[in-house]
């Protein structure tokens, strides 16, 4: 009984720990496809977001230096996609694997001198401090990169359903016939959308490197740029809905070291596995709907 | 609106007109020039990159040239790592021919290995011709069921191929270090788990003569039969016609469905060879080894090759012979072994930006004769 209350609090504590750059990166995504575009580079995004705010704030001393700085890295990367599939007949897909591996590569190219000093990391927010149990405090010491993606995702949330700005980025991405009758930018606004969302991924990977696990090394990333395509889709392409499943696939991801830590290592590398089987039933389960995804952007190269 | 994904931006064929035979050697050319164009950008915009971190362009260059081809050494280094790229190309080629992205070839090559591996160990003393074919049909066996899913995923339950295969790709590599650290660990592997070996006396040698990898026959024969296979039969046909208008294809009675799933399997069936053809020539058993990215510069050499099965053959040199140059650049020029990733990722961002080259000039397209 014991070693399931220990699972189940791991996995909590894993949960409120690593689903933060699921959260920035599916927001990021989410933004991206709601004007019509997938970017699937953003996971490239992500590991160039953490290299650089680790390097800035071993540079600066200043972690939030550090996060502004992997903003504007995803910004420039995404800007870079969003600017390149605005030419004609250029595939959103596969320009998304190219930004993929171009930012992972200039990641690591730049990021090699850095892989050996300690940065000024970012600090938790001791929400346990009612508790005497190390574990719950340990669990409930919250990032506040986390609650600004929360906020961040009740904005977002805020600007699709109640601002002009999100409005259109609607329509572009609902219909290119409706948003060329009212004369709206569609590629200067998905421009915008990917470089923005890419913005927001870069902060998922500041998380990384500043925050859990905390240090800059080649290995950092395990997908979470990707499976944030997936989560979007389990979302159904709401920013509110993104909080929800970036927990679950936080506690997806939590389950194998959790339960090593109740001493079971038995399949850890199956376990590891755990939130891409979940991703890949959440695709299932999304996809038997046919074409009429409910909440799809009618323009997504994906759901044809 | 149908929003189609056609991955090969082949220029749509227009109906040549009479008097305009010149156009198929123009619409050749512009297929040979938006390429070329492509690479000489990402040379440009790479050689920017080196002059800012203080680096010589032409230091670099002469360095991939001896590093890839310079000596006989180093052009058995560049065959060497072409030969697995040639079928991990194809593992994106043959499916990108109905438009679909299948970038899942990375498990196909680890668990094809491991897939040969297991197959090998029970035949180790009988006759090597045995073993090899065993590992051959294992190690195909399993690259076409794993790349098979992601297709049958596609065509049965309309989930997107390009997320599923890659999510599989993960679920793969857990798969394999699930066996290779577990079950079929050799206990005498310390450092470096790995399954039990093959033996010494299973172990393919290099190609007679050539002293060269045995992989590369083996790839440039299977590119060679895939090229028939696309150009020259009915079932590359009714592909390509599929990857141009799906909606056209079901309207004709095309099998899409069966379509989809055999070019994932043959794919995916490549990617699965070259793991087992790696383990036979190289590293005797599985082990991490085999996750060498063979799979990622695959999806590479495919979309520069066009989805061209013989374009795929310089293309794999060329991306092995980069591969091949990077200790040599690490040594010489201090540069980290990212560099080479970069430049793979320029290359690949400049060759989709150049899908929009095509159709852009009026002296490629066919004219009006009468």
């Amino acid at each position: 009984m014991e070693a399931i209350g220990t699972v189940l609090l791991a996995m909590l504590a894993g949960s409120l720990r690593v689903s933060t750059p699921f959260l920035f990166v599916s927001l990021g995504e989410c933004l991206t496809e709601k004007s019509g575009r997938i970017n699937l580079g953003n996971e490239g995004v992500l590991v160039l977001g953490a290299m650089v705010a680790y390097a800035t704030s071993y540079e600066t001393g200043s972690p939030w230096a550090g996060v502004a700085a992997a903003a504007v890295a995803g910004l420039l990367l995404g800007g870079l996609h969003g600017a390149i599939c605005s030419l004609a007949r250029v595939n959103d897909v596969a320009m998304g694997i190219a930004i993929m591996l171009a930012g992972t590569g200039i990641a690591f190219f730049l990021g090699k001198p850095y892989v050996q000093p300690s940065a000024t990391l970012l600090t938790g927010i001791p929400f346990g401090f009612w508790s005497d149990n190390a574990q719950v405090r340990n669990a409930l010491s919250v990032c506040p990169l986390f609650l600004l993606g929360i906020a961040a995702a009740i904005a977002l949330h805020w600007c699709f359903n109640a601002t002009r700005v999100g409005l259109r980025v609607r329509i572009v991405g609902d219909s290119q016939d409706a948003a060329l009758a009212l004369g709206l930018p569609i590629d200067r606004t998905r421009f915008l959308a990917t470089a923005c969302g890419s913005a927001l991924a870069g902060i998922g990977g500041a998380f990384l490197s500043l925050y859990y696990p905390g240090s800059w090394n080649e290995g950092l990333s395990s997908g979470q740029g990707l499976m944030a395509v997936a989560l979007v889709v389990f979302s159904r392409w709401n920013p509110i809905n993104c909080i929800y499943a970036s927990l679950l696939f936080g506690a997806a991801g939590a389950l194998g070291p959790s339960l090593q830590t109740v001493g079971i290592t038995w399949g850890y590398y199956l376990f590891y596995a755990a939130p891409y089987i979940f991703t890949l039933v959440v695709l299932i389960i999304t996809a038997r709907g046919g074409r009429s995804l409910r909440g799809m952007p009618g323009q997504l190269s994906i759901g044809r | 609106m149908s929003t189609t994904t056609t991955v090969t931006t082949a220029p749509a064929s227009a109906p040549v007109q009479v008097g305009d035979q010149w156009y198929p050697i123009r619409r050749t050319a512009e297929a040979l020039l938006a390429p070329i164009a492509a690479l000489a950008g990402a040379a440009i915009l790479f050689s920017i990159f080196l002059l800012c971190l203080g680096a010589s362009p032409a230091d670099f260059l002469d360095l991939v040239w001896r590093g890839a081809f310079g000596s006989w050494f180093s052009i058995q280094n560049t065959v060497q790592r072409a030969a697995p790229l040639l079928l991990t190309a194809l593992c994106v080629a043959i499916p990108g021919q109905l438009g679909l992205v299948i970038i899942g070839g990375e498990a196909a090559v680890v668990l094809g290995g491991l897939a040969a591996t297991v197959a090998a160990l029970p035949l180790i003393n009988t006759s090597p011709i045995i073993v090899w074919a065993a590992m051959a049909i294992a190690g195909s066996a399993m690259g076409a069921f794993w790349v098979g899913i992601s297709g049958w995923l596609r065509a049965k339950l309309n989930v997107n191929e390009v997320i599923a295969s890659l999510v599989l790709s993960y679920i793969g590599l857990a798969l394999f270090n699930h066996f290779v650290e577990g079950l079929l660990r050799d206990p005498a592997s310390l450092n470096k788990p790995s399954t039990y070996g093959i033996g010494d006396e299973n172990m393919l040698d290099t190609v007679p003569w050539l002293d060269v990898h045995p992989g590369l026959p083996i790839g440039i024969l299977a590119c060679l039969i895939c090229w028939v296979l696309i150009y020259r039969t009915s079932f590359g046909f009714a592909s390509r016609v599929t990857g141009g208008n799906i909606r056209a294809a079901q309207l004709q009675g095309l099998p899409v469905t069966k379509l989809i799933l055999l070019a994932c399997a043959i794919g995916g069936g490549c990617a699965g060879l070259a793991g087992a053809i790696e383990v036979a020539a190289e590293y005797g058993r599985s082990n991490a080894s085999l996750n060498a990215g063979y799979g990622y510069t695959g999806i590479l050499i495919a979309f520069l090759a066009r989805f061209n099965p013989l374009a795929i053959m310089p293309m794999a040199i060329l991306l092995g012979g980069l591969g091949a140059a990077g200790g040599l650049l690490q040594r010489r020029m201090g540069l980290p072994d990212a560099t080479i990733q970069v430049l793979q990722g320029l290359i690949f961002v400049s060759i989709l930006a150049s899908d929009t080259l095509y159709g852009r000039f009026r002296w490629f397209q066919p004219r009006g004769g009468a």
